[in-house]
């Protein structure tokens, strides 16, 4: 009976602690929530609608035939047609398209004639979970979309190898090598987990022992706290990028090939930016525990949405909505543009505005939120 | 320049409904110590924290060395010593790191020298690079004490600085607090302890979050209007229980192998002690303990409340 009497005793007291604890009681909540939701709606494997631009030297009834195949299929998205290749080049070291069909002039009168004339796919193969599918099935969406108009005295060109040679380039990762596209992604995820984690904490353990007050009775301005204590992190996190940036080439040979300053300049953007959101949640949470909590609470979406774990292109609207509020996600648009494709500040312009906008907007939140009483 | 250091008024500070500190004015002068008293709970900790800037007032006004304690408080922080009631300087820092970190934060010239100075004085020179929470409770109280007055401060705040610190420490502690007083350092300082109240020039004493009086120690116990007697016979405890039963006697209590019996009127006590049951006793008309005044005190607020009720 005594026993009984000790559980019933421990457990009233958990169910207590429970609920007062209101933010650990929203996470337990929360949390299944949103990986259902994320899980369950947000990614997809199989990305379909991938952006594409179409670059055609004819317009025939043949080459209108092959695009509307592809446009069919679901997996192409012609949202640009452009006048040169350079154009359609930007656009993809941007990341704003996922592939360019390009269409020789003469390619109609090859076709007729029996010559089996080529039909180039440049993929952006940066990541490899995005464009593998999409291209696993071009073959097929270009033979059934000629077969319509291969009737007749033409039905002969429908030979086992296609009336057309299907040339695809692979840019960025010719070899399909996940860790390339993985590996800079990690400095992305692993500098967000960190430095939200340990400022918000470090703030929030002040607050907990009661250092806040002694603090609070100097004569310190919440600008000076905030970047006194900001400052040491910028470090960690340079130190950090520069780990994992020389394992990624010299251990995993991921390419780097575009300009070492602008990624830097990107990294301690993005670094700052996640030390504001740290020091955003420190006001926010009441303890460690909870600092802890709130770090997890936007990391989750953080990885699933941003384009590390799954393909951006794949996630309905709403997804990619939320996706664009983060940081990591464009943050990872700046490291693999640089290592992989080599874009330079015009390409990569708009992604370091948003980091930009979000280190703004969370660094006056953070010092408004910053207790200068202990009120 | 005036020579009052802290003037309030009407200071109220609310927490959600409930009132905590209930219209309280002071003024104190330069140089001179002030004590905190009251039981726990009765608002100490909040006044101080509204003097220094760390709480804003409900309601009410005041100046904290020549500044505004509501739009000022940066230039107070710049000019006073605030020691927390709970240790709050740095545990995983050793104990010069800390001062050393103080004197950065107040930029102080000669900062080396005047940390080395500090250590000097509370006697923590070998211990200097040990980490600041392994420190017992007495020198934690001790650092502290060096760390708010590493910068000269004109006002001195001490939140129970004196709590868990042994006598001789308590000594030493009261020594130095009137050194600074000699300096022209005002010092406004909470305690528990009546013998420390002995040592301020004026004392407060707040209950209920409402200042029950102010003035030196004899002008309250005066004020109090209580007389007292010592008691003092062969087993003059049996009579304990007898004297608490009667009306005109406040209060009790056994020391020093004596009883001493405190109330308010003075002619119906001595009638009282006149019966014969009393002829055994002597008695001696003594002048009222502190806390004797303090919990008469303390007591008349509570029914007058509950009458304003
Ligand atoms: N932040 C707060 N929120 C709500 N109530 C508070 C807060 N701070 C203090 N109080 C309440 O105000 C009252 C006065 O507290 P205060 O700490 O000023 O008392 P004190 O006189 O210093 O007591 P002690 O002698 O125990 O240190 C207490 O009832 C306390 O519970
Ligand atoms: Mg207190």
């Amino acid at each position: 009976m005594n026993r009984l009497s000790r559980l019933w005793a421990i457990l009233i007291k958990e169910f207590i602690q429970m609920r007062r604890d209101r933010m650990t009681f929203a996470m337990m909540l929360g949390i299944p929530i949103i990986q259902l939701i994320l899980f369950g709606f947000a990614i997809n494997n199989d990305p379909k609608q991938l952006p594409a631009a179409i670059y055609a030297e004819e317009d025939t009834h043949f080459t209108r035939a092959i695009l509307s195949g592809f446009a069919a299929s679901r997996y192409f998205n012609f949202e640009h047609v452009v006048k040169d290749l350079d154009q359609a080049q930007t656009l993809m070291k941007k990341g704003e398209i996922a592939f360019i069909v390009t269409i020789q002039a003469g390619f109609s009168r090859d076709l007729v004639n029996g010559l089996k004339p080529q039909l180039l796919i440049i993929a952006d193969a940066s990541d490899p979970a995005v464009s593998s599918n999409a291209l696993g099935q071009a073959a097929n969406i270009v033979n059934n979309a000629l077969r319509h108009d291969l009737t007749g005295h033409l039905a002969n060109l429908q030979s086992k190898t296609g009336p057309v040679e299907l040339v695809i380039h692979r840019k960025f990762n010719p070899e399909n090598i996940t860790q390339y596209n993985i590996v800079p992604g990690l400095l992305g995820v692993i500098l967000t987990m960190t430095s939200v984690m340990i400022t918000a904490m470090a703030m929030t353990r002040e607050r907990e022992r009661g250092n806040l007050e002694n603090i609070l009775a100097m004569p310190a301005q919440p600008l000076e706290v905030m970047l006194g204590k900001i400052f040491p992190y910028v470090l960690v996190g340079a130190v950090q990028t520069l780990i994992i940036i020389l394992a990624a080439r010299y251990i995993f040979d991921v390419p780097f090939i575009g300009y070492v300053l602008l990624l830097l300049s990107g990294v301690i953007l993005f670094i700052i930016a996640n030390l504001c959101l740290g020091f955003t949640f420190s006001t926010i949470a009441k303890s460690q525990m909870q600092a802890m909590q709130l770090t997890f609470f936007f990391f989750l979406p953080s990885i699933l949405l941003s384009g590390f774990m799954f393909p951006f292109w794949g996630m309905p609207k709403w997804a990619q909505f939320i996706g664009e509020a983060l940081p990591l996600t464009h943050f990872l648009r700046i490291v693999r543009g640089v290592m992989l494709k080599g874009a330079n500040w015009q390409h990569l312009a708009t992604e370091f505005y948003a980091i930009l906008i979000f280190t703004l907007v969370m660094g006056l939140l953070a010092i408004l939120r910053y207790q200068r009483t202990l009120d | 320049m005036s020579d009052v250091a802290i003037e309030v008024e009407g200071l109220v500070k609310k927490f959600g409904k409930k009132t905590v500190v209930n219209g309280i004015d002071l003024n104190i002068k330069k140089g001179q110590v002030w004590g905190f008293l009251g039981p726990n709970g009765s608002g100490k900790t909040t006044t101080i924290r509204m003097i220094c800037g760390l709480l804003t007032p409900t309601s009410g006004k005041g100046s904290c060395l020549g500044y505004d304690i509501i739009r000022e408080s940066k230039f107070i922080k710049q000019e006073t010593g605030y020691m927390t009631q709970h240790f709050s300087f740095w545990e995983d820092l050793t104990i010069k790191e800390n001062l050393q970190f103080v004197a950065r934060m107040y930029n102080l010239t000669k900062s080396d020298e005047k940390v080395v100075n500090a250590l000097a004085e509370i006697g923590l020179q070998q211990r200097q690079d040990q980490l600041a929470g392994n420190l017992s409770g007495g020198w934690k109280q001790r650092l502290a004490l060096a760390a708010v007055t590493l910068h000269q401060p004109k006002l001195l705040l001490l939140d129970e600085p004196t709590a868990g610190v042994d006598p001789q420490a308590r000594r030493e502690f009261w020594a130095h607090i009137h050194k600074l007083s000699q300096q022209g350092v005002t010092v406004l300082v909470s305690t528990h302890y009546m013998d420390e109240a002995q040592r301020c020039d004026q004392i407060v004493y707040l209950a209920n979050g409402q200042l029950i009086t102010t003035g030196t120690v004899a002008q309250v116990i005066q004020h109090s209007g209580l007389v007292s007697f010592r008691l003092t016979g062969h087993n003059i405890r049996q009579y304990s229980e007898e004297l608490q039963k009667m009306k005109c006697i406040q209060g009790v209590a056994f020391y020093g192998g004596s009883l001493h019996i405190v109330g308010k009127d003075k002619s119906e006590i001595e009638a009282n002690l006149a019966s014969s049951r009393f002829n055994q006793v002597s008695v001696e008309a003594v002048v009222p303990e502190l806390e004797e005044a303090f919990i008469a005190l303390t007591q008349q607020a509570k029914s007058s409340g509950s009458e304003y009720q």
